[in-house]
């Protein structure tokens, strides 16, 4: 069956796979998948390591093209993007990882700016601070990224994921190295991406965390087994 | 800060790969300003040699002493009413003796010695019928021959004119060696920061962007690297002694007017020769990376 999760009223989607499957050398990691997901939903992802969670981020934001079947991001066939069309793309595809890299010789305030840098736009000194502010590292502006915690460093991946204003934010184990405050007040921050009409994506094996947004909004749960997705919701 | 500016500091300093590369340049740079300098004096050669042989011959009159007067005399006859002769003259024994110092020295006892005399041939632009002139030198003072300098002139200009080329050609093995240098350079420096370029591919930098930064560095680095050499080079080419006629070729070794400026085109060529390589490594490495 086709979990087709679709925000109310909103006819299109940004990213659909129809019978994707994704091989490594070896064999397949992840088959026979077909999912769409509309603009302003929230989702998360779960399943066992290995299972194929940060491969089908990768498939999301064009990292890595579907092997078998088709795979449209904002109605656009991944095959048919060249690198520049890919890099336009990412422009509206915010990511947060859980080992996020940054540009280590450039202050936060720089790295956090830096997908406007590097579309050749330019913010407000204001509405940066406002950003770094909002994640809580307003105080942190100058210091340079090896300088900054676990949950710094995350809270500044997902400012620098969102300050282009992208239509999509995909997290892959956002919290995997916070303890459980600094998690909750990450998910609250998607929480608010997200009733700001951002879709969300959150990859995760942390059950709690899931069950810990259930109250705050209309999250659905897909879960990776034998390679393949599945609506999860009985999960939470 | 300007834009561009900004799009550099996205972009660790390069360190090693990059002073590799102004080493590189204006090594090579210093190399290429001698190569040029050899190319344009072996032209300069080519032409002087050419030219200055081009319109003159030389008789030699071998002939028992009681006969060399009449002969020459014969033959100063005959030259000043051949057509396409502007002028002839016999050199004098002071002159033959200067023409012999460099070998045998300047107390050289000229009468001792069975030496032909010689009369310079000086010939008018629409030149003379040579076959004919040797027929009737032949004729009238048989101990002539006439040496109208076709025989080795050929060959000397030939070599100057491969000299030259030889000089442009290793100008070209120079920026190919350069440009090979650059491309490692390059690579070097963007294996190093595969890092940097996951990441500025991840916020969704295109290729042309992070090309440019490291294609703007290492440009910039290559033409102040030739640039150095150049200046280097020719302060060399300076300091090479002052041409004479003693020295022959090696102390023609330098530029003349305008010439003097040319190496500092060098730093251009280079520069473009490090856009070039760099630009093709940067989307070579950029595809292969991510």
């Amino acid at each position: 069956m086709l979990p087709q999760i679709r925000a109310t009223g909103v006819a299109f989607t940004v990213i659909s796979f129809e019978n994707a499957a994704y091989s490594y050398g070896g064999g397949e990691l992840l088959s026979d998948i077909s999912l769409r997901l509309a603009p302003g939903s929230f989702h998360f992802l779960t399943g066992p390591s290995g299972s194929g969670k940060s491969t089908f981020l990768k498939l999301c934001y064009a990292e890595l093209a579907p092997t078998a079947g088709s795979l449209t991001l904002f109605d656009r066939d991944v095959r048919s993007l060249s690198r520049d069309d890919v890099a336009l793309t990412r422009r509206r595809i915010g990511v947060v990882h859980q080992d996020c890299q940054f540009l280590d010789h450039l202050p936060l305030a720089a790295n956090v700016a830096l997908p406007l840098t590097v579309a050749g736009r330019t913010s407000a000194p204001s509405d940066l601070s406002d950003l770094l502010g909002w994640v809580g590292l307003g105080q942190l502006a100058e210091a340079k990224p090896p300088s900054l915690s676990g949950g710094e460093r995350q809270r500044a991946a997902l400012a620098r994921a969102i300050i282009m204003g992208p239509d999509v934010i995909l997290a892959d184990e956002p919290t995997g190295n916070l303890d459980w405050e600094m998690s909750l007040r990450l998910l609250t921050l998607l929480v608010e991406l997200n009733r700001m009409g951002k879709t969300i994506l959150v990859a995760t094996h942390d059950l709690n965390l899931i069950r810990q947004a259930k109250p705050q909004l209309a999250a659905r749960v897909l879960r990776i087994s034998k390679r393949r997705i599945q609506l999860a919701g009985a999960d939470l | 800060m300007t834009a561009r500016s900004q799009n550099d500091r996205v972009v660790p300093p390069s360190g090693a790969p990059a002073t590799l590369t102004s080493f590189t340049a204006g090594a090579m740079t210093f190399l290429a300003v001698f190569a040029l300098a050899l190319a344009l004096a072996s032209g300069r050669l080519a032409e002087r040699w050419a030219s200055a042989l081009d319109r003159t011959a030389t008789i030699r009159i071998s002939a028992p002493d009681d006969q060399i007067a009449m002969q020459t005399k014969a033959v100063l006859d005959i030259l000043a009413t051949t057509p396409g002769i502007e002028s002839s003259r016999a050199q004098t024994p002071d002159e033959q003796r200067k023409l012999l110092e460099p070998w045998f020295g300047p107390d050289l006892p000229l009468t001792d010695l069975p030496l032909p005399q010689l009369i310079e041939v000086i010939e008018a632009t629409e030149g003379y019928d040579s076959e004919g002139l040797k027929q009737r030198l032949s004729a009238e003072a048989p101990g002539a021959v006439l040496d109208d300098h076709t025989r080795w002139r050929k060959p000397m200009a030939e070599a100057a004119s491969r000299l030259r080329l030889l000089g442009y050609l290793s100008i070209l093995l120079i920026g190919a060696a350069m440009a090979a240098m650059i491309t490692l350079a390059a690579n070097a420096a963007l294996s190093a920061n595969a890092q940097v370029i996951k990441v500025l591919r991840l916020v969704g930098a295109k290729d042309s962007y992070i090309a440019r930064a490291f294609v703007r560095r290492f440009t910039l680095r290559a033409a102040a690297g030739s640039a150095v050499g150049a200046l280097a080079g020719t302060i060399g080419v300076a300091l090479l002694p002052a041409q004479d006629a003693a020295g022959g070729f090696l102390t023609g070794l330098g530029f003349t007017g305008a010439g003097w400026l040319l190496p500092f085109l060098l730093p251009l060529l280079a520069g473009g020769v490090a856009f070039a390589a760099t630009r093709q490594a940067a989307f070579t490495t950029l595809r292969r990376l991510t």
